[in-house]
């Protein structure tokens, strides 16, 4: 064993793996990422949401949670639309009427049927992507953060 | 006046820090002795001054000092002790003091028991760790003081996030830190060798005890903070592949290669400039895990510091730190002198198929963390990387890596034969696939998911394929017992470290696998005097009832668990309501058994007389949680082992054609 031959084995080895995970990035990377989107881009029919896991955020509209048993029913804004949402399970702790939260489901017929209602550790946390998305829509109250 | 003591010492600290990273360098390369001994009094006054300013923050936090604005804006006088000193390091600044001050005490622990160390090696590595400490203190100084003032001061604090006010939480932090920080070790160890240019035995003999300790709190620090996720948030999972776990995760990763690659230049010389890139990576990482974490640029649950300025601080020290330690790799690697060659088929081998496999991974989490991030910047949309990814890409890289994990052990250093090493491996291979097939029979075939088939195939496998080294190495049934039973008593520390340690992973795959193949779940509203029943456990809602607690109120309920007709348990998980902050959190009540953990949690009332109630049967979870302990155990017991501590501290004498610095 030389040491170009050492070398050599270094490298297939390094190509080996590193192809092994290219390829399975990219294939992961084309079904198993989740897409974020506002109301308006869902229900503006910007974006093509049928069938595909997507993430839906915004604020949670005052006055339409609405609990059936296990069952919960509430609405998302950005201020311009609102998207009725449809939630079985335990909400998280954080979840309040007017306060930012990110859903990821599927969109059903005219309903967003989430399979998780995601929880932030921090009252006054408000997710990335609702406060652009908010800023986006013109409906931004909060101040800009320095 | 104590909190203005805190703050000077840091400042102090700042300067000192500065005359370390200069003063010894300079000395190294002149070869002036009384320059490079000044390492030893700096890195002295460094853990006193550090520590006067840890002392001073505490002080105020015990106090309940809130002119302190750190103070007011995290703790509370109504906090019990426990987490008012842990509020220390609940937040921002302090978190960034905590760092320091582990920073400092290593750099302490260099010059205590780093006598036998070569002092040129010693001072340049200290001066290393001193321009760590100056980078981290201008930016606690700079953007992130935890000793301002607040005039005039509050009468109470706004308290410390509810959630992080337990025990596992409080310990955290200083475990992840005391990882993070030791991963600086190495760092500086593998700066000062490429400045030297020399990389032997005796350094990698000194560098293995300090990245094996990083890499023990580290697990520790993980494991803590993936079982409070486990029981405190009440979603029964325990690894989200939040960012910042995987921030945790990926020098984890890299430490782990740099440990297995550390040995290979211990014992054959060889795998050098690879040895020296894995620690720079995985300090790196580390940085990139606290950049991550604190500068609030992904959407995560510890993003506490939103200041822009501090995340371009913290950028710009990171670019510095890894781009200059690149740099100087790229410049200096070359000249290491490559050692002892190997053939593919030997142990150096499959611990170089360890490390790329582990690298690779290391690599995809990055990817995957940092994706978003990039989508973001390209406009190519909001995405979320989440689970389902990492499962993807991940999980398959790390199947051949367990996989060699039992074969690496059994095959000999320079050259070794493959079918050898299968051969004494057939019992293992054999019970692998008869637990693969059982698996598959009692799941019902295709009903439980195919992968949990292989989970636990590859958990025997690696399991048996210890037991078989160990066999191996003191001769069992081939020699006389008698005599087994001497060899076992003369182990070396190491070797049981690393038996425990395969052991302890192969524990933690099987109760991964069982967790995540075969939880059972049911979320539903329950009436009063309702029984649902998941798993083969009925649970009767008894009561629902208000408690006060010290500083929360919370509504308790009473669940009678029972299985097969017989009381099993009386659970009551809680839902709280704290006052400071006003914040409402789940605690989860949980029955540990062997084979799985009854978990059950309450919610608010349905609205229909009921309460929302989600109750779990988890198998398997102890598992997960002796493999962790079984790995830092093992990394311990190998940490006592004496050729740690003495021998082969004495270098080879200088070759005349070797590079000078």
């Amino acid at each position: 064993m030389t040491r170009k031959k050492r070398r050599l084995y270094f490298v297939i080895l390094g190509l080996l793996a590193v192809g092994t995970a290219a390829a399975l990035v990219l294939s992961a990377l084309r079904q198993d990422i989740v897409f974020f989107f506002s109301p308006t881009e869902i229900l503006e029919a910007k974006v093509q949401t049928e069938g595909r896991r997507i993430r839906l955020g915004g604020l949670v509209e005052q006055g339409s949670v609405v609990k059936e048993g296990a069952k919960v029913r509430f609405k998302v804004t950005d201020g311009a639309h609102a998207l009725p949402v449809e939630f079985e399970g335990l909400l998280p702790d954080l979840f309040r009427e007017g306060q930012g939260v990110v859903t990821e489901g599927r969109m059903g017929a005219g309903v967003f049927l989430a399979s998780e209602v995601l929880a932030k550790h921090d009252e006054n946390y408000m997710p990335k992507e609702v406060a652009d998305s908010l800023k986006k829509s013109g409906h931004w109250q909060g101040e800009e953060k320095k | 006046m104590i909190a203005e003591i805190g703050h000077f010492a840091l400042i102090l600290a700042l300067a000192v820090a500065l005359v370390q990273a200069v003063v010894p360098l300079v000395g190294a390369s002149r070869g002036n002795a009384a320059w490079m001994a000044l390492s030893g009094p700096t890195s002295a006054a460094q853990v006193l001054l550090v520590g006067i300013s840890f002392a001073a923050l505490t002080h105020a936090y015990v106090t309940s000092d809130f002119s302190v604005m750190n103070v007011a804006q995290n703790s509370h006088t109504d906090k019990p002790m426990l987490y008012k000193v842990a509020g220390v390091w609940g937040n921002h600044e302090g978190s960034l003091l905590l760092w320091i001050t582990i920073l400092a005490v290593f750099g302490g622990a260099v010059t205590l028991f780093g006598r036998n160390l070569p002092p040129g090696l010693k001072s340049r590595a200290l001066a290393v760790q001193a321009m760590i400490t100056v980078g981290f203190l201008l930016f606690i100084l700079l953007t992130s003081n935890p000793f301002a003032r607040l005039e005039p001061p509050p009468l109470n604090g706004q308290g410390l996030n509810p959630l992080l006010q337990d025990p596992g939480l409080a310990f955290h932090p200083p475990l992840l830190y005391l990882g993070y920080v030791g991963f600086s070790m190495a760092f500086s160890f593998a700066i000062a060798a490429l400045i030297e240019g020399r990389v032997d035995a005796a350094w990698a003999r000194w560098v293995r005890p300090w990245t094996l300790a990083a890499w023990v709190f580290l697990t520790c620090g993980i494991a803590l903070g993936s079982w409070w996720a486990y029981y405190e948030l009440g979603w029964g999972g325990w690894w989200y592949w939040d960012p910042v776990e995987n921030a945790s995760f990926m020098p984890w990763l890299a430490g782990t290669a740099l440990l297995h690659s550390a040995v290979v230049v211990e014992k054959r010389d060889a795998l050098k400039s690879w040895t020296i890139l894995l620690a720079i990576t995985a300090f790196g990482l580390s940085l990139l895990g606290t950049f991550l974490v604190r500068s609030g640029v992904i959407t995560s649950v510890h993003a506490f510091a939103t200041d822009p300025a501090r995340g371009v601080f913290i950028l710009g020290l990171l670019v510095v730190a890894i781009g200059g330690s690149f740099l100087l790799y790229a410049v200096r690697a070359p000249a290491l002198k490559t050692g002892g060659l190997f053939a593919p088929l030997s142990r150096e081998g499959t611990l170089l198929l360890n490390n790329v496999l582990m690298a690779t991974g290391a690599g995809t989490v990055l990817l995957g963390t940092l994706y978003p991030l990039f989508a973001d910047a390209l406009n190519l949309g909001k995405v979320s990387v989440g689970p389902p990814f990492f499962n993807a890409v991940f999980l398959p890289l790390m199947v051949p890596m367990v996989l060699a994990m039992a074969v690496g052990p059994l095959m000999s250093w320079k050259r070794s034969d493959l079918a050898g090493a299968l051969s004494r491996l057939k019992i293992a291979a054999a019970l692998a696939v008869a637990a693969a097939i059982a698996t598959w029979v009692w799941q019902g075939g295709s009903l439980g998911p195919w992968w949990a088939a292989g989970g636990m195939a590859l958990a025997v496998w690696l399991f048996l394929g210890v037991l078989t080294e160990l066999a191996e190495r003191i001769r069992l049934f081939r020699a006389p017992f008698g005599q087994s039973l001497s060899r076992l008593a003369k182990l070396p520390r190491s070797a049981w470290g690393m038996t425990i340690t395969h052991a302890g992973l192969a524990v933690f795959i099987a109760g991964m696998t069982a967790s995540s193949a075969w939880k059972q779940e049911s979320v539903q509203s329950q009436k009063i005097g309702e029984t649902i029943t998941v798993a083969g456990y009925a649970f009767t809602l008894k009561d629902v009832q208000n408690v006060q607690g010290p500083n929360y109120l919370a509504s308790r309920g009473t669940f009678e668990v029972s299985k097969d007709g017989k009381p099993f348990a009386v659970m009551q998980p809680q839902k709280r309501q704290y006052k400071s902050p006003p914040m409402p959190t789940t605690e989860a009540a949980i029955e540990t058994t062997f084979l799985g953990d009854v978990y059950a949690v309450i919610g608010d009332s349905g609205g229909d007389g009921g309460y929302v109630t989600r109750l779990y049967f988890n198998p398997l979870v102890v598992w997960m949680w002796a493999g962790t302990g079984m790995m830092v155990l093992g990394g311990l017991v190998s940490l006592t082992d004496r050729r740690h501590r003495v021998g082969a501290p004495t270098r080879a004498r200088l070759p005349a054609h070797s590079v000078r610095a």
